[in-house]
């Protein structure tokens, strides 16, 4: 086979090791002979086209769009009034506190601090909780919400001694599916939504979780589902609850909403903690990007509660064999910053306030969409629109309404009809009332 | 009864299980020569002026609300990706005049090395890998945890002469198979800080080109082993010269002193750049699926210092002065050792570069050490030179 450049003698064989001690080497560029295309295609020529990222898709869609009364409904990110993203004041006291402490940039532990998840297991399970006390808790960080379900998703595949099938609610989050998929576990589904009513399918639910295979895991949206904004009461949750112990189900919770939800923190948490009231034995996700507004910090929590601290320790160590061929330690900047909020009084209740501040807008925004709705006439039933809950709302649109309110109004949201209330603000949620009604009336 | 009674109990890591034991020892001239992290002569963690500089600029932006913490996009921030990219390959690079190289900024040097392994496992199918004997302790994990289901080793360090054994590479690289992914360190090799000579890689590139192995490399140090960045790049850039396609893995841990930031980037380098847009299509959802989108913070900060000249500069002193200290405290080692008429050849303490050097001691001269004498290093006799100071120099020596 020809080669572009001449075969080295095998009787130079003595290469000095070139000290690079003191010396500078000059960069010497290698002249090519022959071009190498001759010899060898691309190594990804086979790579196919993924597919589109739906919610990317319509960011995208919506940058391109000249239309002066455009609205972005589409990603998940809380806007304040002025559709603008939002730093919470007690992010950015706590950043100011911070930078005085001078702290280094040395290696976190691979879980990252104790403290962190500490905090973060007593923001989920409530001050003083009997499980953080007694530590029967493995709280690490990790990198947001995506990160808590990828490590929890990978220690199950690798320890659940069950069925490795999740079962997610239909619909779930997107990312949902191909964290499980990639991380080894079979996904499946339980009835959740009900398009009939735009709100939650307990019946159907019921009968479904009735019929999972034991010692499988369930995947609970903990408060504000995504997408559909709907869910459960607290009587539901209960029976709920009960029937997963009868069942004999592993509960995951995702809790990516905790304060944003209804502004309280405590009242959001109210499933997660009725299932430990009631003997389950979670493991739970949580992400403080929505929450705490620290979004591209990716800042996460995934807990597993164990029978008791000689089972964390094994777990603790078990999980930590799964990090650190992921990212070896987690980025401190975000949990640094939920660290000081969760600890220092003033700032905490500060915290408190932001994050009912922006439920309190999401609530108005609902409010008022329902009220312009009816204004413009609207003879639908709008009333899932202040009864679901969260940062998104599941209109009820038909993907042909979507498509019609896209390109005759500019209205950018996904095909399955969900929006994001944070995008609505009050200049122009009665544009919106009006597109709504004129593609569904 | 719960899920979880029959979880064993992992091994702890050794490297983090070191740093317990040092921290819990009392003894007044304990020596910590465990974890690859810069410590200034004092013994101290060392922030890079430069960084906290670029930090309060960021502060800065926060106020004036010309940054925020809004999501980046999924293969990171566009400016960063490209600065790091072009800090590797050089900017007059081939491969970035012909559109042909990218970056998907990663959790540091192993995220990077992760969505690398993740998408050749996934993309290309590739089952079998290389590293060296010895390598770093993570990589067979994060290759085999990617997917991959086939690890062998390439011969690298020989004991006998506490050097380089250059002729086992070659053989060990002949014999692997078309496609195996090879992962070559980029400079100051880790554990044992020999570098292969420009000679020495121009056959490395030989072999692997007539074997069509696939090249991956970690370029954990650049900068930080001589002090010049493109001296540090050269065998990288050399593979580029050559027409390879090839990932590497970049980290700015260690140049840039930002360990717990986690700012990393894959250098990805292709012939026909009309693939590129499907390949990130591809990572993207590998991405996706662990992470969604990398941390913001230490993205900006490198950004921000690789983008303006005077920060650049500034920097460029930075690595300067933690690679002369590593140098110096080499020599010094050296030194006093061959003074000390220490049994063996010691020769290699200077020859070797980088963080860590491969002291040559077995097992068991490391446990006396660790036991005896309050030294904390590795078992395989790994020390970094970074935990080496003019006050503890005598008593190590």
């Amino acid at each position: 086979m020809a080669t572009c450049w001449s075969k080295m003698n095998k009787s130079s064989s003595i290469l000095k090791r070139s000290s690079l001690l003191g010396q500078s080497i000059p960069w010497q560029p290698i002249k090519m002979g022959a071009p190498l295309s001759a010899r060898a295609s691309s190594w990804w020529s086979g790579v196919e086209m993924g597919p589109p990222d739906p919610i990317l898709g319509v960011s995208e869609a919506f940058k391109k769009d000249t239309n002066p009364l455009k609205m972005n409904l589409g990603v998940g990110a809380y806007r304040d009034d002025q559709g603008k993203p939002f730093v919470l004041p007690s992010v950015r006291e706590a950043e100011r506190i911070i930078a005085q402490k001078g702290l280094n940039k040395e290696y976190a532990p691979i879980g990252g601090e104790p403290e962190f998840g500490r905090l973060s297991a007593n923001l989920a399970f409530g001050q003083g909780n009997e499980i953080v006390s007694s530590g029967r808790n493995v709280s690490v960080q990790t990198i947001s919400g995506t990160g808590a379900l990828r490590v929890g998703a990978t220690y199950l595949a690798k320890w659940f001694p069950g069925n490795k099938t999740v079962y997610l609610p239909r619909p779930s989050w997107g990312n949902h599916t191909p964290i499980f998929k990639q991380s080894g576990m079979n996904v499946d589904g339980y009835r959740y939504y009900d398009p009939t009513t735009c709100g939650f399918d307990f019946n159907g639910a019921m009968e479904d979780i009735s019929r999972i295979p034991e010692k499988s895991v369930i995947m609970l949206h903990a408060c504000a589902h995504n997408p559909t904004g709907v869910d459960p009461k607290d009587e539901q949750w209960k029976e709920m609850s009960q029937l997963v112990k009868k069942r004999n189900l592993f509960a995951f919770f995702d809790m990516a909403y905790q304060g944003f939800a209804s502004g309280d923190v405590d009242r959001d948490a109210f499933a997660v903690r009725q299932f430990l009231e009631d003997g389950h034995n979670i493991c739970l996700s949580q992400s403080y990007a929505k929450n705490m507004g620290l979004y591209g910090e990716r800042v996460g929590a995934f807990t597993v509660v164990c029978k008791d601290k000689e089972e964390a320790a094994r777990v603790n160590s078990q999980i930590k064999i799964l990090i650190r061929p992921m990212y070896s330690n987690p980025p401190v900047n975000g949990s640094r910053i939920v660290s000081e909020i969760l600890t220092n009084t003033a700032l905490n209740k500060q915290w408190l306030e932001d994050v009912k501040g922006m439920a309190d807008r999401i609530i108005t925004m609902r409010q008022e969409l329902k009220d312009g709705l009816a204004n413009e006439g609207s003879s639908k039933n709008w009333e899932h629109i202040v009864d679901q809950i969260g940062m998104f709302c599941f209109t009820g649109m038909t993907p042909e309404q979507v498509e019609k309110i896209t390109t005759e109004f500019s209205v950018y949201m996904t095909k399955d009809g969900r929006i994001s209330v944070a995008g609505i603000s009050s200049s122009n949620v009665g544009y919106l009332a009006k597109a709504m009604h004129a593609v569904t009336k | 009864m719960s899920h979880f009674s029959a979880v064993g109990a992992a091994p702890p890591i050794e490297v983090y299980q070191l740093s317990r034991d040092y921290q819990a020892d009392t003894h007044p001239q304990k020596i910590n020569l465990g974890v690859g992290a810069y410590r200034t002569p004092e013994g101290k963690p060392w922030i890079l002026p430069v960084v906290k500089k670029a930090e309060a600029q960021l502060a800065k932006d926060i106020d004036a609300e010309t940054i925020n913490h809004e999501y980046l996009p999924v293969l990171g921030l566009d400016s960063f990706t490209s600065a790091a990219t072009a800090m590797l390959l050089g900017k007059g690079s081939p491969a970035l005049k012909e559109e042909r190289a990218f970056g998907i900024q990663a959790l540091s040097g192993t995220g990077a090395l992760r969505n690398g392994a993740e998408f050749l496992v996934q993309q290309l199918k590739k089952t079998v890998f290389y590293f060296s004997n010895p390598t770093w302790g993570n990589h067979g994990l994060v290759f085999k945890n990617a997917g991959f289901t086939d690890a062998r080793t390439y011969r690298y360090w020989d004991k006998s002469t506490c050097g380089f054994n250059f002729e086992g590479l070659i053989e060990d690289l002949q014999n692997a198979p078309e496609g195996a992914v090879i992962i070559l360190h980029a400079c100051a090799h880790n554990p044992t800080g020999i570098d292969p000579s420009q000679e020495q890689w121009g056959k490395i590139a030989d072999v692997m080109q007539e074997k069509r192995l696939f090249p991956f490399f970690d370029c954990a140090y650049q900068g930080f082993a001589s002090g010049d960045l493109d001296q540090d790049a050269w065998a990288v850039r050399f593979f580029v010269e050559r027409g390879f396609e090839l990932f590497c893995s970049q980290s700015f841990s260690k140049n840039f002193g930002l360990y717990n930031e986690r700012a990393g980037n894959l250098t990805v380098v292709v012939k026909d750049k009309s693939l590129i847009e499907n390949m990130k299509s591809q990572i993207t959802l590998i991405v996706r699926a662990m992470y969604s989108n990398p941390p913001a913070h230490g993205s900006r900060i490198v950004d921000l210092v690789l983008k303006d000249e005077q920060l650049y500069t500034e920097w460029c002193e930075c690595i300067k002065i933690m690679s002369s200290r590593i140098l110096e405290m080499r020599q010094g080692l050296r030194e006093r050792l061959e003074k000390l008429n220490t049994p063996g050849q010691w020769n290699h303490i200077t020859e070797q570069i980088g963080m860590f050097s491969f002291t040559g001691l077995t097992p068991e001269m490391c446990q006396f050490l660790l036991k005896e004498k309050h030294v904390y290093l590795l078992k395989n006799g790994r020390i970094s030179m970074c935990g080496v100071t003019p006050s503890n120099l005598d008593y190590l020596a």
